[in-house]
């Protein structure tokens, strides 16, 4: 069991009262807190040890670099990772994606070959394949969803054929919660011969993830929504595939020579972050690392599954409330997106925050998803390590409000 | 309480009951719009005779906010000159603007229009980030007209 009430404490914003309510922050799906343990460690480089890495002989340069690196190093032993190199550090999970698209889909990808993808994806999984389409004459194909709001893996399978070069799939929906079968999407990928890519936005910061038995061949996350900070990203990739993989940005650090028409590329990691990297952003994360890791991942999902259980329940109670996403805990995470019948997302949305209660109202950066479901905006509460069932209590008593004002309580 | 300022009974009624919502035949005058950021989305179809929109329909889809800025608007608008209707849409612009206490308001003594109701707008300049939501349609309507005039 975790120690909740001793995690709220790390979190200095969850003592803000919002508009005289206590604060019953529901939308870690799209960024997370921050405990004072990243905030410190951040802190202490720029106050202590700040100068640019890789770069200066000199000592805060040296403190820098090695707290970097030190970085990659935890993020690698986080996920299991074959050595420190297969971690390279980005700007967001975003930049992650498209990383692998420009440096992996736009070099190999060749007309007539396509790109396998499913209709639950974020815009990050699907937006990068559309340009990378267009330049290279490859097709973008979907995985389809079953009535229960989980990938379809009948149909999906007749989808796996030699013309598959790349499989983009989520490791956890954003909206629904899902989490798809990664493993057999590896399987079905590895006997076509394509390479896997796992975007692991809400997987990562959520569930324990092993990156050697993962069956993914590249991983891309971000920090923020796992306690970290914004502005750092991370893509894992098989080491052999990296080194093949070309750069999608040109620029200092990722060299090894540079004359006037050419130029040679530096190893992995390096070769892939051009420029003076997030580096502090970096640290940042390794203590967010370092914190989750002490709560252990097993116990954050355990923990999130029983908020969400207990949730799925208590939203049962409110009339009109469906919910899009499985009606159970099962490979599912702590992202709950719902309807309620004759009141808009945004009116939700706004009527929650006056009784303290953050959620997302829109789209979810899903479109093509909420388009299938026929929906143009839900609402979304989605929960995290510091999250307790009186939240839960508190988004139950807040929609009561929303329905009293709209006039649908029956009164 | 803000909530209540917010949702005032006038705006519930014109989102469960939205007036002009109708496909306009004959119409010669169309604009779209949509808030990207959420999801909002208007259609405007006017009839324009002479320099007088004499007929309008308001269709689309989103928040309470968006939808009775859209009814009421088409009730305020049908009939009126294009000059009063950039003059109206000034002034509602005007006053959703966060620092709009120094707009002279939107004049009730005016004849033909129902600007009691869109003054129930007000209480949207609390929530900053629901003004986008009630200008929808009004942008909307600008760039109908705009259209219009360009040919």
């Amino acid at each position: 069991m975790m120690d909740t009430e001793s995690i709220r404490s790390d979190f200095p914003i969850l003592e803000r009262r919002i508009n005289g309510r206590r604060l019953a922050f529901l939308d870690s799906a799209a960024s997370s807190q921050k405990p004072v343990q990243v905030l410190d460690a951040m802190a202490d480089i720029y106050r202590n040890s700040y100068a640019n890495v890789h770069r200066g002989a000199y000592t805060l340069s040296q403190e820098a670099t090695e707290a970097y690196e030190e970085a990659r190093h935890k993020v690698a032993v986080f996920l299991n990772a074959a050595s420190d190199e297969e971690i390279i550090f980005t700007r967001s999970a975003t930049a992650a994606m498209n990383l692998f698209a420009y440096g992996w889909g736009l070099n190999i990808l060749k007309p007539g070959d396509r790109i396998l993808t499913s209709v639950m994806e974020h815009h990050a999984n699907i937006v990068p394949w559309h340009i990378i389409a267009r330049h290279t004459g490859a097709e973008l194909c979907y995985m389809e969803l079953t009535d229960d709001y989980r990938l379809d893996m009948e149909s999906a399978r007749e989808r796996f054929d030699e013309r598959v070069k790349v499989v983009a799939v989520s490791g956890m929906s954003n909206v629904l919660g899902t989490m798809p079968p990664v493993d057999e999407i590896a399987r079905l990928a590895r006997e076509v011969g394509a390479v896997l890519l796992v975007d692991g936005a809400q997987l990562v910061p959520h569930a324990p993830v092993d990156v050697q038995t993962l069956g993914a061949d590249f991983l891309g996350f971000s920090g923020h929504k796992m306690l970290g900070p914004t502005g750092i990203g991370v893509l894992w990739g098989r080491r052999e595939l990296l080194e093949s993989m070309e750069p999608a940005e040109g620029g200092g650090e990722m060299i090894r020579d540079v004359r006037l028409h050419d130029s040679d590329w530096a190893e992995v990691p390096h070769k892939f972050e051009a420029g003076t990297p997030p580096f502090v952003e970096a640290i940042g994360l390794g203590a967010a690392v370092d914190y989750l890791s002490a709560i252990g991942m097993d116990a954050v999902l355990e923990h999130d599954r029983d908020l969400t259980g207990y949730a799925l329940e208590r939203l049962a109670e409110v009339p009109g409330l469906s919910v899009q996403g499985p009606a159970d805990t099962v490979d599912r995470g702590g992202a709950i997106s719902f309807d309620l019948a004759g009141i808009h997302a945004h009116d939700v949305a706004t009527i929650l925050d006056q009784e303290g209660v953050a959620v997302r109202a829109g789209h979810h950066c899903a479109k093509p998803l909420l388009r299938s479901l026929g929906l143009t905006a839900s609402t979304r509460a989605s929960f995290y390590v510091y999250n307790v069932a009186e939240d839960v209590d508190a988004l139950v008593d807040a929609l009561a409000v929303a329905r009293r004002i709209f006039g649908l309580d029956g009164a | 309480m803000a909530l209540e300022e917010l949702y005032r009974e006038v705006i519930l009624d014109h989102y469960r009951s939205p007036r002009n919502r109708q496909a306009l035949g004959g119409a010669n005058a169309v604009a779209e719009g949509n808030n990207p950021l959420c999801g909002d989305e208007v259609r405007i179809e006017l009839l324009i005779e002479g320099d007088e929109v004499t007929a309008i329909g308001v269709t689309g889809h989103g928040c309470s906010i968006s939808q009775a800025s859209g009814s009421m608007m088409g009730d305020a608008v049908k009939g009126r000159s294009i000059e009063a209707i950039r003059t109206l849409t000034g002034r509602f612009k005007g006053m959703m603007s966060i620092d709009g206490a120094g707009d002279p308001g939107l004049d009730p003594s005016r004849p033909g229009a129902v600007l009691g109701d869109l003054e129930a707008l007000q209480g949207v300049r609390k929530f900053p980030v629901r003004i986008k939501c009630a200008n929808l349609p009004w942008t909307t309507l600008e760039e109908a007209i705009k259209g219009f005039e360009e040919g």
